[in-house]
């Protein structure tokens, strides 16, 4: 009888010890799972806090300047004694050096997507994607050295014309640059594209290019879009590239032989200069970050739609 | 006189000509175009080849322990790149410090613990956003956040925490990525025998995800190594010539934090500097820096592509 209480007595402390632990162990369970959610939401709060302090700054910014005059006037000299504050000159600067790397890079990067995707052979791919890799991981200060010192000089030799601040040489230089961006991507969506299609392709008697333009290309064209977008989205934001070598005075210009002004190096320029805090020309590198981000974001929709509009699915 | 036979046995023989010679074309259109496309492919390997050479060559008189021994100064032959190489080393380990772990417990999260609901999917857009913002918008954002926000002032530390946010939507992907790979049968099994969801995770999830973290956290590190425009931003200053005072120190505790609030250069930086300068003996100077930036960087990235191509042979599942 005795021997018995004392059984169940014991039963009864283990099972409340094993509950215990079993409650620690619930506690220390949500608390792990809400730090890791703390960690993850890092990424809206920084989305959050890029986007307020762009507001906040450009707000100040537009306290004083019209919005009118910002959009309509052909002048950017927010730091001289007669100050102009028309972001034109530094948004045609973007788009110009942007476009020729666009030209350089969409055809490039296409064509080495496509080379990857379907013709190369795997040991090719093995060697060939690292390469594309490694070249994406060189700083762009560097490349800015080499449009400046470099391709420029190699320039001025086909047209004697050109100065040596330029928007052709970065703007080809930044096009190599991104040309890996867009390969990967794109050669990504293609190999997506199921092999009963290619199959399908060849059953008929094409070639192997023709099946490559003919039947992969067009199914995987909203994943080769966005490629293009981001492509797209690296050109304008591109900073020390176009800082270091397309120069720093703001120019309306879309000739490429012209030097002119980037959004980001006009950024880089006030950045180095010693301003002091909440001067109008503090807050106009906020304004230009805005419209910089705005711009991004405008291509962003816009690829997604033209995604949306050519979406295959299988 | 033709009778109908022979003229459709011409006609077909004209016909199969035709084909013929139309096969003949698209062969020929297909090796036309493994050629463009190979010329295509090489003209990444081309351009990393002679933008290395180019520095290499324009930065060869600097290359002496000299060079990473002094101080920047006014005369380039004297100019050095202690004050840069020291910095970059510094903000590097804050960058280190604030993203990996940040970044990894974000993956995890995402990928082990989210509910699928509106909430998660917010996360997971701002992720794919962040990754795609121009890095100049941090250095804005660390502009106003950190130098005046909570008054870091251009330090080392606010350096840190810039690139820090950088690189974490790299970490968070590769962090990703590598756990996606694990199979359920693993993650079963360890339940299985009655472990709690974070022992699986840290015991089976992240030990066998190591070697993937790794290599996004070594490209994220490269990435933040060779960035120029956000730390720019932020108003780093380009002549320095003192050290930030030693974060080891020889009496106790050991430990001095005050170089987290030093001034600082970096690296690239540095190099910026001195091309923007119009004398040409300092872009000697700067030829040499991008050199060993880009060896530097070279080698992590090919460090980490390395490390991913063992792990991928060597999957045992």
């Amino acid at each position: 009888m005795d021997k018995k209480t004392a059984n169940s007595q014991q039963t009864s402390t283990v099972v409340s010890a094993r509950l215990a632990r079993n409650i620690r162990r619930n506690i220390k369970e949500r608390v792990i799972e809400f730090i890791l959610m703390l960690a993850a939401l890092s990424a809206v709060a920084t989305t959050f806090a890029i986007v307020a302090i762009l507001l906040t700054e450009s707000l100040g910014f537009f306290k004083t300047v019209s919005f009118i005059d910002f959009i309509t006037d052909t002048q950017w000299t927010p730091l001289f004694e007669d100050a102009h504050y028309g972001i034109a000159p530094l948004v045609a600067g973007t788009l110009t050096t942007s476009l020729i790397a666009l030209l350089v890079a969409i055809p490039i990067g296409t064509i080495a997507a496509i080379y990857l995707s379907e013709f190369a052979t795997h040991k090719t791919r093995e060697i060939v994607k690292p390469i594309l890799e490694l070249l994406v991981g060189v700083p762009t200060v560097v490349f800015g050295y080499f449009a400046l010192f470099f391709v420029t000089p190699l320039l001025q030799k086909v047209f004697p014309d050109l100065p040596g601040f330029n928007m052709l040489g970065p703007g080809l230089v930044m096009g190599v640059m991104i040309v890996p961006y867009i390969s990967s991507v794109a050669e990504d969506a293609m190999r997506a594209v199921p092999m009963s299609m290619r199959e399908g392709s060849y059953a008929m008697g094409a070639t192997r290019f023709q099946t490559a333009i003919r039947v992969v290309t067009p199914a995987a064209i909203s994943g080769i879009v966005a490629a293009y977008i981001l492509g797209i989205s690296r050109a304008v934001g591109e900073t020390m590239v176009v800082a270091v070598a397309a120069g720093q005075q703001p120019n309306l210009t879309f000739n490429p032989m012209e030097s002119a002004a980037t959004i980001t190096a006009y950024i880089v320029q006030v950045a180095m200069g010693d301003l002091p805090h909440g001067s109008i020309g503090y807050q106009s590198i906020f304004a230009a970050g805005l419209v910089l981000i705005v711009m991004t974001l405008g291509f962003n929709i816009l690829g997604h739609m033209v995604r949306k509009k050519f979406r295959e699915t299988y | 006189m033709a009778t109908p036979a022979s003229v459709g046995s011409s006609s077909s023989l004209k016909n199969l000509a035709e084909i013929r010679a139309m096969i003949k074309r698209h062969k020929m259109n297909d090796t036309l175009f493994s050629i463009i496309g190979l010329l295509a492919l090489m003209l990444g390997l081309v351009t990393l080849l002679v933008l290395f050479t180019d520095l290499i060559l324009d930065g060869s008189d600097r290359f002496n322990l000299e060079f990473l021994s002094s101080f920047p100064s006014r005369r380039a032959a004297h100019a050095g790149l202690l004050s840069a190489w020291v910095g970059s080393f510094l903000v590097m380990m804050v960058t280190f410090i604030a993203a990996v772990p940040m970044g990894v417990a974000a993956g995890l999260y995402l990928e082990e613990y989210a509910p699928k609901n509106w909430f998660s999917d917010l996360i997971e857009i701002n992720v794919t956003n962040l990754a795609g913002v121009p890095s100049i918008i941090y250095g804005l954002l660390a502009l106003g956040l950190f130098v005046y926000g909570l008054g870091f002032g251009q330090s080392i530390l606010t350096a840190g925490l810039t690139l820090g946010l950088l690189i974490l939507p790299i970490v968070i992907v590769s962090t990703r990525e590598s756990i996606r790979a694990i199979p359920v049968a693993i993650r079963e099994a360890a339940y299985a025998v009655g472990a709690t969801k974070w022992q699986v995770v840290y015991d089976h999830v992240l030990k066998y995800s190591y070697g993937g973290i790794l290599t996004g956290v070594i490209i994220g590190m490269a990435r933040a190594l060779g960035e120029t425009a956000p730390i720019i931003t932020i108003g780093a200053l380009t002549f320095i010539s003192f050290l930030p005072p030693s974060p080891v120190t020889s009496e106790p505790p050991y430990l001095n934090f005050e170089w987290l609030s030093s001034g600082f250069t970096v690296m690239p930086i540095q190099m910026f500097n001195w091309l923007s300068r119009p004398d040409h003996a300092f872009h000697v100077n700067a030829a040499a820096t991008g050199a060993i930036i880009i060896v530097v960087t070279l080698l992590m990235n090919g460090t980490a592509i390395y490390l991913r191509y063992k792990i991928r042979k060597n999957i045992k599942w």
